[in-house]
């Protein structure tokens, strides 16, 4: 183990899965020369070549069908968004291409492609590109979507989602590159897809919670341990799709309590399937209604104190946490 | 190879089609691409062209007939092609119907039937008693797990108090209470309905009740008459009245009567049945309900499980239900949920008359007055009492045989009354 | 039997057995439509159907002469693009039928035909969408230093797409092996190309891109089409030079099987004109009769042999059975993937 930050952690993963694996190539705006525009993909030029690690056009459309094309006769892309907001420009690649190529071709074309960047609030970047959109692509059979929150998560997450045999689509915190922890070096680390992880455990209510408000989740569990006394179990499931909603049932069906949190929006928010989930296979052990903590029904703003008052802040989720234990 | 000439869907909001005039006629040779017939759309006029070449073999569909897109107008082929499939196919199918998706924006055939409409209140089930309602009229408020908790371990959620948001129950308030309250078990309050056996509905069953419905109304009835010597029966009530003489107890018609249907319909279980959309209810119990009118219309007090009872313990039962239910006094399960039901307008002078089956039951007998007339009997006439009976069936579960053989055992013992005694 | 095999120029040096083979896909592709049309009015087919007829030449001028490993990605008119590609004719047929022997399993329609042995991408329906994925398999060509190309087909209408402008710059950036030919049917749709389309030949726009070779052909000219594609192939194969081929066509049908052959946007006496003096099968038959190439009873026996396996696809469809509900929760991921069904409960 070694405390690095959550973006050296990337680019460990990209690194090492690139030398183990000579079909995997990188792509995108300024992932070369440049050394990536959060710097993601240091070096790699370097080591790897141009042909490996392809700075791109501003043609987020054009080098998103490339890596389709490019997987569908057996390599295997990485391609990356200087920001999930641009991939706006190539959604046509990601949803019906990528994600439907091996269903409607009946099973014929594997999409061993990853497509990734950073996601979310970043510093009073306002509307265009503040978003967090994995509830869009959630929401389409043939995806996978990750959202690691910590650099041990990132690493042994990208690694996986880079040997997946189908298309994923990974979010990266925008403010969380600079955050450190603990990551093995070991090269053979990965993390399997799908699986949720308790980051801390408890036993009177269920906070379910993934990518930077993670952190958000966990001053509040402190918070509400001091001050009043409730023991709040923190669930991250790491990947929205498939997510593991077994580890989120069994432990709304120990606490009876759940808040959900997210850093997008509410609206058909990734939240909005837990608390189905939840009302379906876990009824009868609800003692409170579930509550919500999302970002704000609003486009992201530039003044910082509207930004701050747009994410889900750890006070926010303390008030949710008092209401569903019927402290408020 | 042979090409069919095909009503086209030429617009998105395209049903039918109308033959102007045919360009080509039977034996003329046609090439790939040659217009073949004019047709009129639901927006213009269209030529449609033949895809294939050959001689046009066939036309279908005459000038100025209207037929639904896909509908097959001519075929083309060479001159000496075998075109008899594809002939018989457009006989078997007006339009292709074989099930492949020729409507191509139909959904799939349902191949159950919708159930009828909830026409009859064949719901036989008591209201579920709502624990909640009884003390307050108002629904209590308990967290999905407070309910949980409360009903495995019997505690009434009405006897809680909720300190949730909003007076909800919750986990933490069942759990003061079970600490406090010796649980009282709950007892299923005993619903109305009579026990029965299901008997699942086969498809020709579904497909008659279907069908019946539709030609009368929500409850397909039909009526089976007969006329009964009530000689012997009258015989019997009077003598068996003379020995209840001062016992306060007395016989009537409409009692006998009810213990004649009880018996028979042990013998016809099938006829002692409700139809339930999705199955068939053979009632294991006889439940008798007898039409009584009252100031503004007309109960059917009910008595349960006849089958064991006398003809005394019948009597006293009845007029006691009879007296209630002029009162209005009659409890909702003292009055719903026969198995089979009688109605006399004998008393009215009324000698014959249909009645309307009262759902659930699948039966009803409308009993006329007794009357002396004139009977042949081995030849010769002679003056007999006489009763005629209508039996009306829900022909969804009660077939014409079943409903006919009931009312002859019905007869049968009736005109042989010291059976009713055994 | 026709007595002449000796190629000459104007058949650009091919010998008969590879002339009657183009004719041969030629025939088929247009009896295996209009059959399509009939099982379509017939209701065996559903959905969105677009018929190649008149457009022959394209396809099978430009899939000839390529190598068994050599790629073709093409747009949604896609039937005989498969088929000259060497796909099974019942495959399709049954794909267009919806059953699960079709080349998808039922599952894509005449929209996405695929036959990943016959390196045939498909079959692609958003407008556009397939040329970012043709520039990709160009990429993995040269990534993998083989010297197979990419032939990517694209309608008139893509030529005013962002993509296509993304697509042809990175090929050209990158010097990739796609040769890109634009079908001009003369219409996108129902708008015809110069009430779409700033320019007047689609292909004059190769020159934006360093290295690009622009060509404007008659694609109703069989031989030119070959011609030409054996150029660009070239070109591609041996220099990584990328080309725009714009083959001027014309469909004899309408759009998709809902829209009529004639009508608002364009004059029966258009489509008759066409049809009359411009069939790629006509003209065809003519030059190979000018040089002795064939002969009516040739014809008649290719005919006969089209029939065969025109009337065998629809045998084979007709007898595939429909994908079961299972199949409705198969090939939407390739590794495991927890119970799809789990929030299903109804179906």
């Amino acid at each position: 183990m070694a405390v690095i930050t959550y973006r050296d952690a990337l680019n460990q993963a990209l690194a090492e899965e690139m030398r183990r694996d000579p079909d995997i190539f990188l792509m995108g705006e300024e992932v070369g020369a440049y050394q990536g525009a959060y710097k993601v993909s240091r070096d790699l030029l370097e080591e790897f070549g141009e042909w490996r690690v392809r700075d791109m056009p501003i043609a987020e459309l054009g080098f998103t069908g490339l890596g389709v094309g490019a997987a569908m006769v057996g390599l295997r892309p990485i391609v990356e968004y200087m920001t999930w907001s641009f991939a706006l420009l190539a959604i046509d690649g990601i949803v019906n291409a990528a994600a439907k190529m091996r269903y409607m071709s009946g099973g014929q074309f594997k999409m061993p492609i990853t497509f990734r960047g950073p996601s979310g609030v970043a510093n009073q970047l306002a509307a265009t590109h503040s978003q967090a959109l994995e509830s869009w692509y959630a929401n389409v059979p043939g995806l996978k979507v990750v959202a690691p929150a910590t650099p041990h998560d990132a690493k042994g997450l990208l690694k996986s989602a880079i040997r997946d045999d189908d298309a994923v689509v990974f979010l990266e915190g925008e403010l969380l590159y600079g955050a450190k922890g603990d990551v093995p070096e070991d090269e053979d680390f990965t993390i399997p897809l799908g699986v949720s992880d308790i980051k801390r455990p408890g036993t009177d209510v269920t906070i379910v919670v993934h990518s930077r408000p993670l952190h958000s989740a966990l001053r509040a569990a402190e918070t509400l341990e001091a001050e009043d006394g409730i023991s709040a179990e923190v669930i991250d499931p790491r990947t929205l799709r498939p997510m593991d909603i077994d580890t989120i049932l069994d432990s709304v069906r120990k606490t009876n309590r759940c808040v959900i949190v997210e850093e997008g929006w509410v609206i058909s928010g990734i939240g909005a399937q837990i608390v189905d989930d939840i009302q379906r296979e876990a009824f009868d052990y609800l003692d409170a209604p579930i509550a919500r903590v999302t970002g704000a029904d609003a486009p992201h703003p530039y003044a910082k104190n509207l930004e701050q008052l747009h994410f889900p802040q750890a006070d926010f989720i303390t008030k949710a946490v008092r209401q569903v234990c019927y402290r408020d | 190879m042979a090409t069919r000439i095909v009503m086209s869907k030429l617009s998105p909001t395209m049903e039918e089609g109308r033959i102007i005039q045919w360009v080509k006629k039977e034996g003329d040779p046609v090439e790939s691409g040659d217009v073949v017939v004019e047709v009129e759309t639901d927006k213009a006029t269209m030529e449609v062209e033949a895809m294939g070449s050959g001689v046009l073999r066939k036309i279908l569909v005459e000038e100025n007939a209207t037929v639904p897109t896909g509908t097959l107008l001519a075929v083309v082929a060479a001159a000496d092609e075998d075109i008899s499939s594809i002939l018989a196919e457009a006989e078997a199918a007006v339009p292709s119907t074989d099930g492949d998706g020729a409507a191509t924006t139909a959904e799939p055939a349902a191949t159950e039937p919708e159930p009828a409409a909830a026409t009859q209140p064949v719901a036989v089930s008591a209201p579920e008693p709502v624990v909640e309602s009884q003390h307050d009229g108002g629904r209590v408020k308990a967290s999905p797990l407070a309910r949980r908790i409360a009903q495995d371990s019997g505690v009434p959620l009405q006897s809680v108090q909720g300190t949730g948001t909003g007076g909800r129950i919750i986990k933490r308030d069942i759990e003061a209470a079970i600490s406090g309250v010796v649980a009282a078990p709950v007892t299923a309050a005993v619903g109305p309905e009579p026990p029965y056996q299901r008997v699942e509905l086969t498809q020709l069953r579904k497909a008659i009740a279907r069908n019946l419905v539709q030609s009368l109304g929500p409850v397909p009835h039909f009526f089976l008459t007969t006329e009964i010597d009530m000689g012997r029966a009258l015989d019997l009530r009077a003598e068996l009245n003379r020995s209840l003489e001062g016992s306060g107890v007395k016989i009537g018609v409409n009692e006998i009567l009810i213990k004649t249907a009880a018996q028979a319909l042990a013998e016809h279980p099938n006829v002692n049945a409700a139809f339930a959309e999705d199955h068939i209810r053979r009632f294991t119990r006889v439940d008798v309900g007898l039409a009584v009118a009252v100031s503004d219309g007309l109960i059917t007090p009910v008595l349960r499980n006849v089958g064991p009872k006398g003809l005394r313990q019948i009597s006293t039962e009845m007029r006691g239900l009879i007296e209630r239910a002029r009162e209005r006094k009659l409890a909702p399960e003292e009055y719903y949920g026969a198995t089979f039901t009688i109605s006399n307008l004998g008393m009215y002078g009324i000698d014959e008359f249909t009645a309307v089956i009262n759902p659930p039951a699948a039966t009803i007998l409308a009993v006329g007055a007794t009357v002396e007339k004139p009977v042949v009997i081995d030849g010769s006439i002679e003056i007999r009492s006489r009763m005629r009976v209508t039996l009306s069936c829900d022909h969804r579960a009660v077939d014409g045989a079943m409903g006919a053989e009931f009312l002859a055992t019905f007869r049968e013992m009736l005109e042989n009354p010291l059976r009713l005694v055994l | 039997m026709a007595t002449r095999t000796k190629p000459t120029d104007e058949l650009l040096g091919l010998d008969r057995d590879a002339l009657i083979e183009m004719l041969r896909w030629m025939i088929l592709g247009r009896r295996y439509e209009e059959k399509t049309a009939e099982m379509y009015q017939v209701g065996k087919i559903g959905g969105f159907c677009h018929l190649y007829i008149g457009q022959e030449a394209v396809a099978v001028g430009a899939i000839t002469p390529l190598r068994d490993d050599d790629y073709v990605i093409t747009a949604y008119r896609d039937h005989v693009h498969g088929l000259v590609c060497g796909m099974d004719p019942g495959a399709i047929m049954a794909e267009l039928f919806g059953r699960v022997d079709g080349s998808s399993k039922g599952k894509g329609g005449s929209m996405h035909l695929f036959d990943a042995s016959k390196n045939f991408m498909g079959g692609h329906a958003i407008v556009g969408g397939h040329l970012p994925i043709a520039v990709g398999i160009g990429y993995a060509i040269r990534y993998r230093e083989g010297d197979q190309v990419c032939v990517c087909f694209l309608g008139d209408s893509v030529a005013n797409i962002g993509a296509f402008n993304e697509a042809l710059n990175m090929t050209a950036l990158f010097g990739l092996p796609v040769v890109f030919i634009i079908e001009n049917n003369q219409y996108g749709m129902g708008t015809a190309v110069h009430r779409a389309a700033a320019i007047e030949n689609l292909a004059d726009r190769a020159c934006a891109y360093e290295g690009m070779q622009g060509w404007t052909i008659d694609g109703m000219d069989l031989l030119e089409v070959r011609r030409t594609i054996e150029s660009a192939v070239d070109r591609a194969r041996t220099h990584k030079l990328p080309s725009l081929v714009e083959a001027k066509t014309y469909r004899f049908v309408g759009h998709s099987m809902s829209d009529p052959n004639y009508g608002h946007y364009r004059t029966k006496e258009e489509v008759s004109g066409f049809k009359a003096n411009d069939d790629p099968i006509k003209r065809y038959i003519e030059t190979l009769k000018k040089h002795e190439m064939v002969t009516d009873s040739d014809l008649e026996l290719i005919e006969g042999d089209v029939k065969k396996i025109v009337d065998g696809a629809v045998e084979f469809a007709q007898n595939s059975p429909a994908p079961t509900a299972d199949d409705l929760y198969t090939d939407i991921y390739a590794g495991d993937y927890p119970d799809l069904k789990r929030r299903d409960p109804w179906r």
